[in-house]
C-alpha cells in the first residue's frame, strides 16, 4: 500500500533519548529524536509503548513538553510509585536507549494562539506539562494577547519548570503565573496556600472574558473542581477546556 | 486507589480511537441516545482500566461506546451514541 494511503493511522516509531532533563526529584524531562515524527501542535500527547523481553507490553499516554522542533519530541515524566511504566522511564531509561511511541494525538486540548484571545490554564502537578508547551510556544509567537496560569502543588520542590516559568512571566508584561502549595509552604512563601477555590480563580483569571479559553490538567478531582468553579464564576462551560490524567493504559 | 483517580476523559483514548478510526475522533461531537446530550469525544468520561475502554456520557453517564481487545480483535460497541458529527475534512 502507498504510504499516503496510511497517513490518517497511527504507526509505532522508534524514539531514542538523546537527552535527560532532571526536573525535581520525581520528575525528569526525557528528550527524543524520533525520525519520521510528522510534528505536533501544543497541548498534543503521544502514547508511549513498552516491551520486555518477554513479549509483554505496557502502554502509556504523556503530554509533549515542548512546541515543535523537528525530530525532536520532549516528555516530561512524573515517577508514579505504583506505576508500571514511570518508573522505568525515570530511573531506568539513558541517553541512546530506545523506546516506541505514536502520534501527536488529541485536537481538543490544543492551543495554537490563533484566535489571539486571552489564555487561561490551570495546572495540579504534573498537568502543567501540556500547558508548558503552550506557554512556550506562546513565548515565540510575535503577537499574542494575554495569559495568566495558576500552578497548584503539593509543595514548592514539586513545582516543575519553576524557574522557566518565573523567567518567562518577568519577560512578558501580559503574562502572570501564580503558584498555590497545598501541603507544605516555605516560611517566606507569598503565593497561595491552600487547594483552588472559586475565590482564587477569581483573583488570578478576573472577570469572565467571552474572548479568553481556559485550559485545565491535572488528576480528576482537581480538574473537576477547577472547572467547576470557573463555570460557577460565569465561564461559559465550551470555553473550559478539561484533560484528566491518571493511571491509564493497557 | 480509589474509583475517581481511575475516572478520566476522552483526551486518554485518542491513541486507541484514532488506532481505529484512522482519524483524530477527539474532536469528533457524539450525541448521547439517552440524554441527547452533545459532546466531543474528548469530554466523555473514559474508564480505561476495565477489560475494556468504557465511555460515558459527561451529563447523564449512560454508556456510549465500548471498545474491547482481544489478541488480534477488536468490538467496539457503539449503540449508545445516535449521531457522531465529524469535519468533513478531517
Amino acid at each position: 500500500m502507498e504510504r499516503a494511503a496510511v497517513l490518517g493511522r497511527l504507526t509505532w516509531l522508534l524514539a531514542e533519548v538523546v537527552e535527560i532533563l532532571p526536573e525535581t526529584p520525581r520528575v525528569k524531562s526525557l528528550v527524543f529524536s524520533v525520525p519520521g515524527w510528522p510534528g505536533h501542535r501544543p497541548g498534543q500527547h503521544v502514547d508511549v509503548r513498552l516491551t520486555a523481553e518477554d513479549g509483554y507490553q505496557a502502554q502509556r499516554s504523556y503530554s509533549v513538553a515542548a512546541p515543535a522542533d523537528g525530530e525532536r519530541v520532549v516528555l516530561t515524566v512524573e515517577r508514579l510509585e505504583d506505576g508500571e511504566v514511570s518508573p522505568f522511564l525515570v530511573d531506568e531509561l539513558a541517553v541512546g536507549d530506545r523506546i516506541e511511541l505514536r502520534g501527536p494525538i488529541g485536537g481538543y486540548f490544543v492551543w495554537d494562539g490563533a484566535d489571539g484571545g486571552p489564555l487561561h490554564l490551570v495546572a495540579g502537578g504534573s498537568g502543567v506539562v501540556p500547558l508548558a508547551a503552550m506557554l512556550r510556544h506562546r513565548a515565540g509567537l510575535e503577537q499574542a494577547g494575554p495569559a495568566a496560569l495558576l500552578y497548584s502543588a503539593r509543595a514548592e520542590g514539586d513545582l516543575i519548570y519553576r524557574e522557566e516559568l518565573d523567567r518567562l512571566a518577568d519577560e512578558d508584561d501580559a503574562l502572570a503565573v501564580a503558584y498555590t502549595l497545598t501541603r507544605e509552604q516555605p516560611p517566606d512563601w507569598t503565593g497561595y496556600d491552600r487547594r483552588i477555590d472559586g475565590e482564587m480563580l477569581s483573583e488570578v483569571f478576573g472577570s469572565p472574558d467571552p474572548a479568553a479559553t481556559t485550559f485545565v490538567c491535572g488528576p480528576t478531582r482537581f480538574v473537576e473542581v477547577a472547572a467547576d468553579g470557573l463555570v460557577g464564576l460565569g465561564y461559559e462551560a465550551s470555553r473550559v477546556r478539561t484533560e484528566r490524567f491518571g493511571p491509564s493504559g493497557r | 486507589m480509589e474509583s475517581a483517580d481511575l475516572k478520566l476523559d476522552g483526551n486518554a483514548a485518542g491513541g486507541e480511537l484514532r488506532e481505529i478510526f484512522g482519524a483524530e475522533m477527539t474532536v469528533v461531537r457524539a450525541t448521547c441516545a439517552a440524554c441527547g446530550a452533545v459532546r466531543e469525544m474528548a469530554e466523555l468520561t473514559v474508564y480505561a482500566h476495565a477489560p475494556g475502554t468504557v465511555f460515558r456520557c459527561a451529563s447523564c453517564d449512560a454508556v456510549l461506546v465500548r471498545i474491547v481487545r482481544a489478541e488480534s480483535r477488536v468490538w467496539l460497541d457503539p449503540s449508545g451514541v445516535s449521531c457522531l458529527e465529524l469535519l468533513a475534512d478531517a
